[in-house]
C-alpha cells in the first residue's frame, strides 16, 4: 500500500507544479492586443443625422440580393422585417424614452477589431477579410451557430427555412468595395447619417463633431474601444446613452481576451498536454504491472 | 482488462426493447423531416437562441453524464485502484455509447453538416476556438473508447471458430491492443480531462450573455469536476439497475467506496462556485430571489444533499441511500450544466426558446437506441461481473513488456 500512495502523491505534486508553472506564465504575459490593418475601413452612423427613411434597409437588400422579410398585416404586404435576420443584414429601429423622446439606430455587423465570431469559428468561415471586414466564407462553415451565441451585438444570422441553410451577416458590401464602390447603406442615405471611410479618419471626423457641438452628441464615440474596438462607429445624442440603442456595455477588454487567454494558457505548444499525457502513461503502465494485468492474475 | 465479466445472456427482443424501437423509429421520422425543411420548422431555436436541447442536453449534459468510463479509468489506472476493475467494462460501455449519439446529434444540429469532414483537416483549424478543441477531441475519444471496449469484442470473436475471417481479425487486433493498450487507456484519461474542462471553456465567450451567476473564469474548472461526479454517479445508478433488471448481487462495498471519494469532489464543487461568487461580489445576486437565483440555490441544494446524505460510512453502505445520493447527483451536475447553456443563456430581450416536441423527440430517441444498444451489448458480449472467476474469461491483454 504504501508504495502506492507514495506514487500517488508523487503523480499529484508533479501535475501540481505543473499547475503552477504554467498559470503565472500564462498571466504574466497577456494575449497581445489586436489592432485595425493600416487600410481598415468602416462605417460612422451619426444617430441625430438619422431620419428613419430605411432607404438604406431596401438598397442594402437590393445591394445584397435579399428577398424582403413579408408581414402581411391588413391584407397588404410590406417588407417589414422585425430585427436583423437570415433576410436583413442592416435595419434601421427606434428607440422612444419615457421622457418621449427618440431616435433612431442603425444595425448590421459592427466589424469588431478583435470579432468574437471570428475566435470561435472552427475553421475560420468568419475571418478578418482585407481591410478589417469581417468575412464569411460558407464554403467553409459547418453551421455550428457557435458565432451567433458568441457574438455580443448578435450580428450572425441563420437560415432557419432551408435544409442548407448559410449564416447572413453584413460584409460591408465588400463586392461594391472591390469595383471601387461603396457600401450599398451609404449609398443610399439622404442625409448622410452614416458614412463610409477610413477607420481613422471615421475617428477623428466623430470626435471632432462632439468637440464642436457638444451640446447635440452623447460625450462618447460608440466603438472607440468598446470591446477592443470596432470599424463601426456610433454617435448619439445627448441624453440618450448607448445602452438605450441596445448597443451592450462591454469595457475595452477584447471580448475574445478571456476565452482565448485561458485556453492559449492550458494549450501552449501543446506542452501540458503532453505533459500531463506522459505522467498518465506512467501511472497506467505502473498500476498495470501492480495489478498483474498483464499476466491474467487479479489483486 | 476485464476478468469475471460474462454475457449476460437471454432473448433481444423483450419488451423493453420494443418500446425503445418504437420510439427509435419516431425519432427516424422526425429527423428524416428535420433534414428535408431544415432547423426553423423542425426545433424551437432562433437566432437569439441557437443552441437548444441537442446541444444543452445531447452533448453538454449527456456526454457529463456518459463520464463513467472516464471517472472509473482515473481510480483503475492513473490512482492504481485495481478494486474497480469490475466497474470498468460497463462504464466504458455506456461511455462509448453516450458519447457516440452524442456525436451523432451534434450532426443533426450541424446547419451545413456535409462541410464536417473540413473540420479534422489542420491546415483549416483556427486554434482560437475552443469548440474546435472540444470537437476533435470528443471524435478521438469516442474512438479511443470503442478501442477500449474492443476487448470484450474480441474476446467472443476469438472463439468463432464458424466465422474463419472474424476469428482471424480478432486474433490480429488482440495482438496490435496488447501493444498500444497503455498509450490508448491514458489518452482515455487525458481525452476527458481536456474536453469535459473545454465544454465549460465554451461559455467563456459570453461575457455579456451569460448570466453573472454562471459566468466565471472557474468554468473549466466546474465543468470537470461536474463531469467526474457525474461519471461517477451514472455509474452507480447503471450497476444498480442493471443488478436490478438482470437479477445479480450488488455491489455495495465497491460502491460505497467511491462514494466517499464523491463526497470529497462534491464539497470541493460547492467551495470552488461560492468562493469564486464571494471573491468577485457576485454573491449579492443570490439574494435578490428571482428567477434566476432560485435556479441557482436549486442547483446548491442538489449538491449539496448527497454531500451530506454520503458524509457518514454507515449510510454510505446502504444501497438504497447510495442509490439516491446518485440520482441526486446526476441532476445536480446536469441542472448545473443546464442553467451554464440554456437558462443563464440571455442574448437580449425578446428572445426566448422552449425546445419542439420534436426536438424532444429525437433527443429521447437517441435515448432509446443507447437502451438498446446497451441491451444487446450485454446480453451477447462479456461487460457485466459476474462476481465468480471462470479462467476461461481471464484473457486480459498483455502490456508490451
Ligand atoms: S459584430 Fe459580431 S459578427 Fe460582427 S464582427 Fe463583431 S462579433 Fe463578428
Ligand atoms: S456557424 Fe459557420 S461561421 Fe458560424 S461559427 Fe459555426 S462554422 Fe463558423
Amino acid at each position: 500500500m504504501s508504495p502506492t500512495r507514495r506514487s500517488v502523491l508523487k503523480g499529484f505534486a508533479a501535475a501540481a507544479t505543473l499547475a503552477a508553472t504554467g498559470a503565472p506564465n500564462a498571466f504574466a504575459a497577456p494575449r497581445p492586443r489586436k489592432t485595425p490593418p493600416a487600410d481598415a475601413v468602416g462605417l460612422l452612423y451619426d444617430a441625430t443625422r438619422c431620419i428613419g427613411c430605411q432607404a438604406c434597409v431596401v438598397k442594402c437588400k437590393e445591394a445584397n440580393g435579399l428577398p424582403p422579410d413579408t408581414g402581411t398585416p391588413r391584407g397588404a404586404m410590406y417588407d417589414a422585417p422585425d430585427d436583423l435576420n437570415a433576410k436583413t443584414k442592416n435595419i434601421i429601429k427606434l428607440y422612444k424614452g419615457e421622457d418621449g423622446r427618440t431616435s433612431f439606430m442603425k444595425a448590421q455587423c459592427m466589424h469588431c477589431v478583435d470579432p468574437a465570431c471570428a475566435s470561435v469559428c472552427m475553421i475560420s468561415a468568419l475571418y478578418k477579410g482585407p481591410r478589417g471586414i469581417v468575412v464569411y466564407d460558407p464554403g467553409k462553415c459547418v453551421g455550428c451557430r457557435y458565432c451567433q451565441t458568441a457574438c455580443p451585438f448578435n450580428v450572425p444570422k441563420y437560415e432557419w427555412e432551408t435544409a442548407f441553410p448559410k449564416i447572413v451577416k453584413c460584409e460591408l458590401c465588400r463586392h461594391l468595395l472591390d469595383k471601387g464602390g461603396i457600401p450599398a447603406c451609404v449609398a443610399a442615405c439622404p442625409r448622410e447619417a452614416v458614412i463610409f471611410g477610413g477607420l481613422e479618419t471615421l475617428r477623428a471626423d466623430a470626435k471632432g463633431r462632439i468637440s464642436r457641438e457638444p451640446m447635440r452628441y452623447f460625450p462618447k464615440v460608440y466603438g472607440d474601444t468598446d470591446g477592443g474596438g470596432t470599424q463601426v462607429l456610433y454617435l448619439s445624442a445627448a441624453g440618450i446613452p448607448f445602452g438605450k440603442l441596445g448597443l451592450p456595455d462591454l469595457g475595452d477588454e477584447p471580448v475574445p481576451e478571456l476565452s482565448e487567454s485561458l485556453t492559449h494558457a492550458v494549450y501552449q505548444g501543446f506542452i501540458a498536454p503532453v505533459a500531463l499525457y506522459s505522467i498518465l502513461g506512467f501511472a497506467v503502465y505502473r498500476s498495470w504491472r501492480r495489478q498483474g494485468l498483464g499476466k491474467g492474475g487479479e489483486e | 482488462m476485464s476478468h469475471n465479466a460474462a454475457a449476460v445472456g437471454g432473448p433481444i427482443l423483450t419488451r423493453t426493447f420494443k418500446v425503445c424501437l418504437g420510439v427509435f423509429a419516431m425519432c427516424i421520422l422526425v429527423l428524416a423531416w428535420r433534414f428535408v425543411v431544415g432547423l426553423g420548422p423542425t426545433t424551437g431555436m432562433n437566432d437569439g437562441f441557437p443552441w437548444g436541447i441537442w446541444i444543452a442536453f445531447d452533448v453538454v449534459v449527456g456526454t457529463a453524464l456518459a463520464c463513467g468510463g472516464f471517472s472509473i479509468a482515473i481510480l483503475c489506472y492513473a490512482f492504481n485502484k485495481g478494486k474497480y476493475h469490475a466497474l470498468i467494462r460497463p462504464a466504458v460501455l455506456t461511455s462509448a455509447l453516450g458519447y457516440t449519439l452524442a456525436g451523432a446529434s451534434v450532426i443533426v444540429d450541424l446547419g451545413r453538416y456535409w462541410n464536417v469532414w473540413k473540420i479534422p483537416l489542420l491546415w483549416n483549424w483556427n486554434r482560437n476556438s475552443v469548440l474546435l478543441e472540444v470537437a476533435i477531441c470528443i471524435m478521438a475519444y469516442v474512438v479511443v473508447l470503442w478501442i477500449e471496449l474492443s476487448p470484450a469484442f474480441i474476446e467472443v470473436w476469438k472463439e468463432q471458430e464458424k466465422y474463419p475471417l472474424l476469428c482471424r481479425a480478432a486474433r490480429r487486433v488482440h495482438r496490435w491492443l496488447n501493444r498500444y493498450l497503455i498509450a490508448i487507456l491514458a489518452l482515455g484519461i487525458l481525452l476527458p480531462t481536456m474536453h469535459q474542462s473545454s465544454l465549460g471553456s465554451l461559455m467563456l465567450i459570453m461575457t455579456t450573455k451569460l448570466h453573472k451567476l454562471w459566468h466565471t473564469p472557474l468554468l473549466p474548472v466546474l465543468f470537470l469536476s461536474s463531469a467526474i461526479l457525474m461519471g461517477y454517479a451514472a455509474v452507480i445508478f447503471e450497476s444498480a439497475l442493471a443488478d436490478e433488471v438482470f437479477d445479480r448481487p450488488r455491489e455495495t462495498k465497491i460502491l460505497a467506496r467511491l462514494s466517499g471519494i464523491m463526497v470529497a469532489v462534491l464539497f470541493f464543487f460547492l467551495a470552488v462556485r461560492l468562493v469564486d461568487l464571494a471573491l468577485r461580489g457576485r454573491l449579492g445576486l443570490v439574494a435578490t430571489l428571482d428567477f434566476y437565483s432560485g435556479m441557482f440555490l436549486l442547483e446548491m441544494a442538489l449538491f449539496l444533499a448527497p454531500a451530506l446524505l454520503l458524509l457518514s460510512r454507515k449510510r454510505r453502505n446502504n444501497p438504497g441511500i447510495e442509490l439516491i445520493s446518485a440520482i441526486l447527483m446526476m441532476l445536480a451536475g446536469s441542472l448545473y450544466r443546464f442553467d451554464t447553456f440554456l437558462v443563464g443563456f440571455r442574448p437580449g430581450p425578446g428572445w426566448s426558446y422552449f425546445p419542439t416536441i420534436p426536438e424532444m423527440t429525437v433527443t429521447i430517441g437517441f435515448v432509446a437506441f443507447e437502451v438498446m444498444l446497451y441491451l444487446f451489448i450485454v446480453k451477447q458480449f462479456p461487460i457485466l461481473h459476474t462476481g465468480v472467476s471462470p479462467h476461461r474469461l481471464e484473457a486480459a491483454p498483455k502490456p508490451s513488456g
